[in-house]
């Protein structure tokens, strides 16, 4: 918390040195207040006063209390302004670092943490410190002061209001240690109510089909009874709480006024007159003890809250990067080379690699394909092109330079990444096709039309309601995964790359969908390398080289042809997908 | 504390309609909810009546501090035994020094300054002048006030305590009655509802329901009972007094209200910007792969800037706003306090009222002015309240599946297998038919492939043989049955269906796979062995106890399996099966196939097909495009058509 504090500059600091002096005066006017009380009490109570007086010192508590309100004003408008910027600045901070992760740290921390991370944990954060910090500062300076106030008027007073304290301090902190464990298991409750509602969600056919919609419901029934009595529990604990704390407040100014009574009955008669005002001053100033210890109980309810979101955040803002820049920029002789040679890669805390000692090298133009089994480590080989993980031994060149000497922007402007899972932004078809930046400036019209049509999206795209302009939804719901795997295609053609990476990128394409693509796309980059993952052999079976992968190790490397006469897994493979005859023809 | 975040009071629809059908939906709990909201009342009252006690006690120790220096008392000063004559004649000669100073009379016996020589008069002329405090008095208000304010202690508790029973079960009965509910809607349902939504009512829009009903329904009832009681009292003390504190605090209230009218909008505005945010950050993480490699960084970061600074504006103005609250709460507070002790003490200066009224209205301009903030906050939670049980209710009354009876029914072991498709048609919307009048034969033991481009409708079959969906002309017969005669439970009876999503819940092997069937550990195993699923059982820790959970323990390949394996243990007569197996490596797929395989020798099965190798040996392939089926046959009098099949069918070989 503290780290993510120092963040602060020298204008926050000059802020908060400015808040705590307005805090200390409103603090000042805060207790100035009773003292105006007691004297127009005592004017009231004895009637010595005249009119005017009463109306001065009444004037005087109304000052007071404006005063107070205009501090509070500008405090409160300096704590807005230090939260949210601290937020602004928090949240930039954790965008700007998780932008330049690697997938490894993405993965460590992965994706919904990151969210969670970057959102609800900083406002959380700003919460804190938009409440808590006034209230940290103001709730101790209060304390002291009122308990100084009052500590010589009469030790029985003080002992009662001390007695209100540890009263209203014990009760919170007794539900505290019961409730709070019971609070997390709620939380979990809920996760697990969520989860059975989704599963059943999910399943309704299945459901449906086994007849099995009584059986779910009492599979929900059993969870919805456990979350019921525990979030009764703990909600009739906290019933005790506004009862006690009412019964507190009420009780001390009934108690002091009481004690006050025999203190008076047994004083000097002067003294009487004195100690009735400072009855009336104590009462209220127990009030604002009694206050501000109950600031200081809440503050170390949010404190460990923010401690945990603070923690939250000083992982990610710590957390190194494992990909290092480099400095290359990327004008090489050669074009649309990539080299593998013997190239190792295990993950962090692995004890076995995903891919060992693979080498390969593929020129301009060609295409290379690459098939195994799942957990034969395909993705990842190719995953190593673009350095979104490095590779463990052995090294990467593309163009004939290792991919660690090129800056990252350099490296991406030579290649054409289409993932596993198509990825759809927020924006029109042109802005997703036209994402990003590959160091030439946007593409032409002609281009993003020409890279929809190779990418077989031309006919749905053409259909939308507003052509090129037509708005995909958040995450690409308003198409499907086979149109939304078109347009991804049609981003990496857009780009105009030297390299072609598709990470299984036909899987959600039918077969006729996905023949002509890559027949289109072969005549329209003649001179682009592809790097191909794939599962059907219908796919890869013309590339020029299929490297074939198991767990890891490189078991044959060649045409499908001399591979299906020399290497046993590759066969395997073709025949589980198609017929001798079908093979024979192809 | 406040939670700017929930403070967006959303718009119901209806909201006394919506409150009506909340109250009735209570059902048993409702006389428990009125049981309590009528003791909120009594403790409410109860703590109205607390102010006036304490300002007699005030009363009753101001009496014990004035001296009594009356005529009377004077009197009895100067014919006392036990006055030493030296004390009289000091006690004339001050009497003297006051009638020269020219004082009013009241002035003499009260004043502060005049008072000092009072502690220094003998102790026989004090102790008849000295006040006597009726303390029995102090101490019976004293006892009767504590018990008042336990008695009200404890009523809240009760009231709270059974309120939170109320609203806690409400909770629960409302979950169930959803849970239930999902498996009641007919299919079309989800197709346009998102699982979200359907979640967030669950547990969100139920929880807002319960949580403000158990708040807000007893905090109003106090408060107004306050506010009306506490404005009753005080006009019944002094009206004069009254009418100042209602004047000072309304105008406080309508300082604060002007400022919080201002900054609903900022709420509002927040809320819309945090969610723009959550928007783009989950993209951008999601897709930081590509946002890599295609040097998206600086493009993402402009937006996530702009969009993290127009946060910040409204982030700073909401929190500011909703930090001036207390402020201005404790400045209407003291307003009305001053107001009451300056109009309180000219009154008390003219002896219309005592001391002791002010002190009692200093309380009841709190008992005023807490209650207005507190109705207002209320009346927000009560209007989230209904907006959220309009979107429960909405739910549990959508139209469920129409109820069956008088219905035939088929046994199980007695089906023979014959599905006859008469003149099918349907449509997902009324409008548009996608299957235009299809008729098929499927025979005892036969197997129908289905096949088609992704999109292409396949499930629809699905849909239709199960009676998901009603179709809208034509038959479908089983045995000669029409499965409009037959209950829904009845048709799923008959069938196994092993999708292409591997679904299982959160349970034991064992319960996942004798879902909703009392079978014995032996034909379980029995089946795990056919489907070949049996040594992995045994490798789990637990063996059939094992539990089946979300982690990456079993593998897509094995779940498959085990679906299958619960098919097979199921045991009847027709089958459907989706055989898809896109997630699965190819390897893995090979053994799903052969158990897949198993599952459909001595039934008539229904194969949706992705690969066509594997189905040309089907009794019947259906052809399906755009929803509809446009070609069947054998495959070989399919491909001898050269259409769309043989297309299909070809083009998995070319480049």
């Amino acid at each position: 918390m503290i780290k993510l504090l120092k963040s602060f500059n020298i204008k926050d600091y000059l802020i908060i040195v400015v808040c705590i002096a307005l805090m200390v005066a409103q603090v000042y006017l805060d207790l100035k207040i009773p003292d105006y009380m007691s004297k127009i009490t005592q004017y009231v109570q004895t009637g010595s006063g005249t009119m005017n007086q009463i109306l001065e010192q009444g004037g005087y508590m109304l000052l007071c209390s404006l005063g107070s309100l205009v501090t509070a004003v500008i405090i409160g408008y300096f704590a807005s302004l230090l939260a949210a910027s601290l937020s602004l600045k928090l949240r930039s901070r954790i965008f700007n670092k998780v932008e330049s992760f690697g997938m490894e740290e993405i993965k460590k921390f992965s994706t919904s943490s990151l969210i969670t991370r970057t959102t609800n944990d900083v406002t959380q954060i700003e919460m804190t410190v938009a409440m808590g910090l006034q209230m940290m500062i103001k709730a101790p300076i209060m304390a002291i002061w009122a308990v100084s106030k009052i500590l010589n008027k009469s030790i029985e007073w003080s002992l009662l209001t001390a007695g209100g304290v540890v009263v209203l301090l014990t009760t919170i902190i007794i539900l505290m240690i019961i409730v709070l464990p019971r609070f997390a298991k709620v939380q979990k409750l809920i996760d697990k109510v969520n989860g059975v509602t989704g599963e059943n969600l999910n399943g309704i056919r299945v459901i449906h089909a086994f007849n099995a919609e009584n059986y779910q419901e009492e599979r929900f029934e059993k969870i919805n009874n456990e979350l019921t009595k525990t979030q009764l529990f703990n909600q009739r604990m906290f019933s005790i709480l506004n009862p006690v704390m009412m019964l507190v407040n009420h009780s001390l100014t009934l108690g002091i006024y009481f004690i006050g009574a025999f203190l008076i009955s047994s004083a000097g008669l002067m003294s009487k007159f004195t100690l009735f005002s400072d009855m009336v001053v104590f009462s209220s100033y127990g009030m604002q003890v009694i206050m501000s210890f109950l600031m200081l109980a809440m503050i170390f309810m949010m404190i460990p809250r923010a401690q945990i979101s603070a923690k939250r955040i000083n992982e990610v803002l710590d957390e190194d990067n494992k990909v290092k820049d480099g400095t290359f920029d990327g004008k090489t002789k050669e074009k649309g080379t990539v080299e593998f040679k013997n190239v190792s890669f295990r993950y962090p805390d692995a004890d076995e690699d995903v891919i060992s000692n693979i080498s390969f090298k593929v020129g301009q133009g060609e295409t290379i394909a690459f098939i195994g089994s799942t957990g034969s480590g395909k993705s990842t080989l190719i995953n190593l092109v673009p350095r979104f993980y490095d590779v463990t031994e052995g090294e990467i060149l593309v163009d004939g330079v290792n991919v660690k000497e090129y800056t990252q922007e350099a490296l991406h402007n030579k290649i054409g990444y289409i993932p596993q899972k198509a990825v759809m932004f927020t924006g029109s078809v042109k802005d997703n096709v036209t994402y990003g930046d590959n160091g030439k400036g946007k593409p032409s019209k002609k281009k993003i039309e020409e890279a929809i049509k190779v990418a077989q999206a031309y006919d749905f795209v053409s259909k939308m309601e507003n052509d090129l302009d037509s708005h995909i939804a958040r995450g690409g719901t308003n198409v499907s995964g086979g149109q939304k795997q078109r347009l991804a295609i049609a981003r990496a053609i857009a780009r105009d790359p030297e390299i072609y990476i598709f990470d299984d990128s036909f899987s959600a394409l039918d077969y006729k969908t996905d023949a002509t693509l890559r027949k289109e796309l072969k005549k329209y980059t003649k001179d682009a390398t592809s790097l191909i993952v794939a599962q059907r052999i219908g796919t890869i079976i013309k590339a020029d080289k299929i490297v074939v992968l198991d767990k890891g190790k490189c078991v044959g490397i060649g045409t499908h042809k001399e591979l299906l006469k020399n290497c046993e897994v590759y066969k395997e493979i073709a025949l589980s997908q198609l017929s001798k005859e079908e093979l024979e023809n192809a | 504390m406040p939670r700017p975040g929930r403070r967006i009071p959303e718009k119901s629809k209806d909201f006394s309609g919506s409150m009506k059908k909340l109250f009735k939906s209570l059902d048993r709990w409702r006389y428990l909810v009125i049981v309590a909201l009528f003791i909120a009342l009594v403790s409410a009252i109860l703590s109205l009546v607390t102010p006036n006690k304490l300002s007699t006690m005030t009363d009753t120790i101001t009496e014990g501090i004035k001296p009594q220096i009356t005529e009377e008392k004077i009197q009895e000063i100067l014919t006392s035994d036990k006055v030493s004559q030296e004390d009289k004649e000091t006690v004339l000669s001050l009497i003297e020094q006051f009638k020269n100073s020219d004082k009013k009379q009241e002035e003499l016996e009260l004043s502060e300054e005049n008072l000092s020589f009072l502690d220094e008069l003998p102790n026989s002329i004090k102790k008849i002048i000295e006040p006597k405090m009726d303390l029995d008095k102090v101490k019976s208000i004293f006892f009767l006030l504590l018990t008042l304010y336990l008695v009200s202690a404890l009523l809240s508790f009760i009231q709270s305590f059974i309120m939170t029973t109320v609203s806690n079960n409400f909770a629960k009965s409302l979950r169930s009655k959803i849970s239930c509910k999902i498996n009641r809607l007919p299919l079309k349902f989800f197709d346009h509802n998102e699982t979200g939504d359907v979640l967030s009512r669950v547990t969100n829009d139920v929880d807002t329901v319960a949580q403000n009903m158990n708040n807000s329904l007893a905090t109003l009832v106090t408060s107004i009972t306050l506010l009306v009681g506490s404005t009753i009292m005080m006009f019944y003390t002094n009206w004069i007094m009254a009418i100042t504190a209602i004047v000072a605090s309304i105008v406080g209230f309508s300082f604060m209200a002007i400022i919080l009218s201002k900054s609903q909008k900022y709420f509002i505005e927040r809320q819309k910007q945090i969610g723009f945010m959550n928007g783009h950050i989950e993209e951008v993480y999601s897709g930081h792969n590509v946002v890599k490699s295609y040097n998206a960084v600086k493009e993402v970061t402009d937006e996530f800037d702009s969009l993290n600074n127009a946060l910040y504006v409204c982030n700073r103005k909401s929190q500011f706003l909703s930090g001036l609250m207390g402020p201005i709460m404790g400045f209407v507070g003291n307003l009305g306090y001053v107001a009451v002790c300056i109009v309180g003490a000219l009154l008390t200066s003219n002896n219309v009222i005592t001391f002791g009224v002010i002190v009692a209205f200093m309380i009841y301009v709190r008992m005023f002015t807490n209650p207005l903030s507190q109705i207002a906050q209320a009346m927000t939670a009560l209007q989230s309240t209904a907006a959220a049980s309009e979107r429960v209710f909405e739910f549990l009354e959508e139209a469920e599946l129409t109820k069956e009876t008088q219905k035939k029914k088929l046994n199980r072991e007695e089906v023979k297998g014959k599905i006859e498709f008469k003149n099918v048609k349907f449509g997902y919307d009324e409008n548009r038919t996608i299957i235009k009048d299809f008729s098929a034969v499927a025979k005892p033991g036969q197997k129908i492939a289905i096949v088609g481009p992704t999109g292409a409708g396949k499930t629809t079959m699905v849909n239709l043989l199960m009676k998901f969906y009603e179709i809208n002309d034509g038959d479908i017969l089983i045995d000669g049955v029409s499965t409009k005669d037959l209950t829904r439970e009845n048709i799923h009876d008959l069938f196994i269906m092993v999708l292409q999503d591997t679904w299982l819940f959160e349970g034991t092997v064992r319960e996942n796979l004798s879902f909703n069937n009392t079978v014995t550990d032996q034909t379980i195993w029995d089946a795990c062995s056919t489907v070949g699923v049996d040594h992995f059982i045994k490798t789990l820790p637990k063996q059939l106890d094992a539990k089946i959970d979300n982690s990456d323990a079993i593998s897509q390949g094995q779940k498959q399996l085990l679906t299958i394996a619960r098919g097979m243990i199921k045991d009847a007569p027709f089958l459907i099966l989706d055989e898809a197996t896109s997630s699965v490596d190819t390897r893995t797929e090979e053994i799903v196939q052969k158990a897949m395989d198993k599952l459909t020798i001595g039934r008539t099965s229904f194969i949706i097909a992705h690969r066509l190798s594997t189905i040309r040996n089907a009794d019947l392939i259906l052809v399906m495009n755009e929803g509809n089926i446009i070609e069947q046959g054998t495959h070989d009098s399919l491909m001898k058509k050269n259409g769309f099949y043989a297309e299909l069918y070809n083009s998995q070989f070319k480049k």
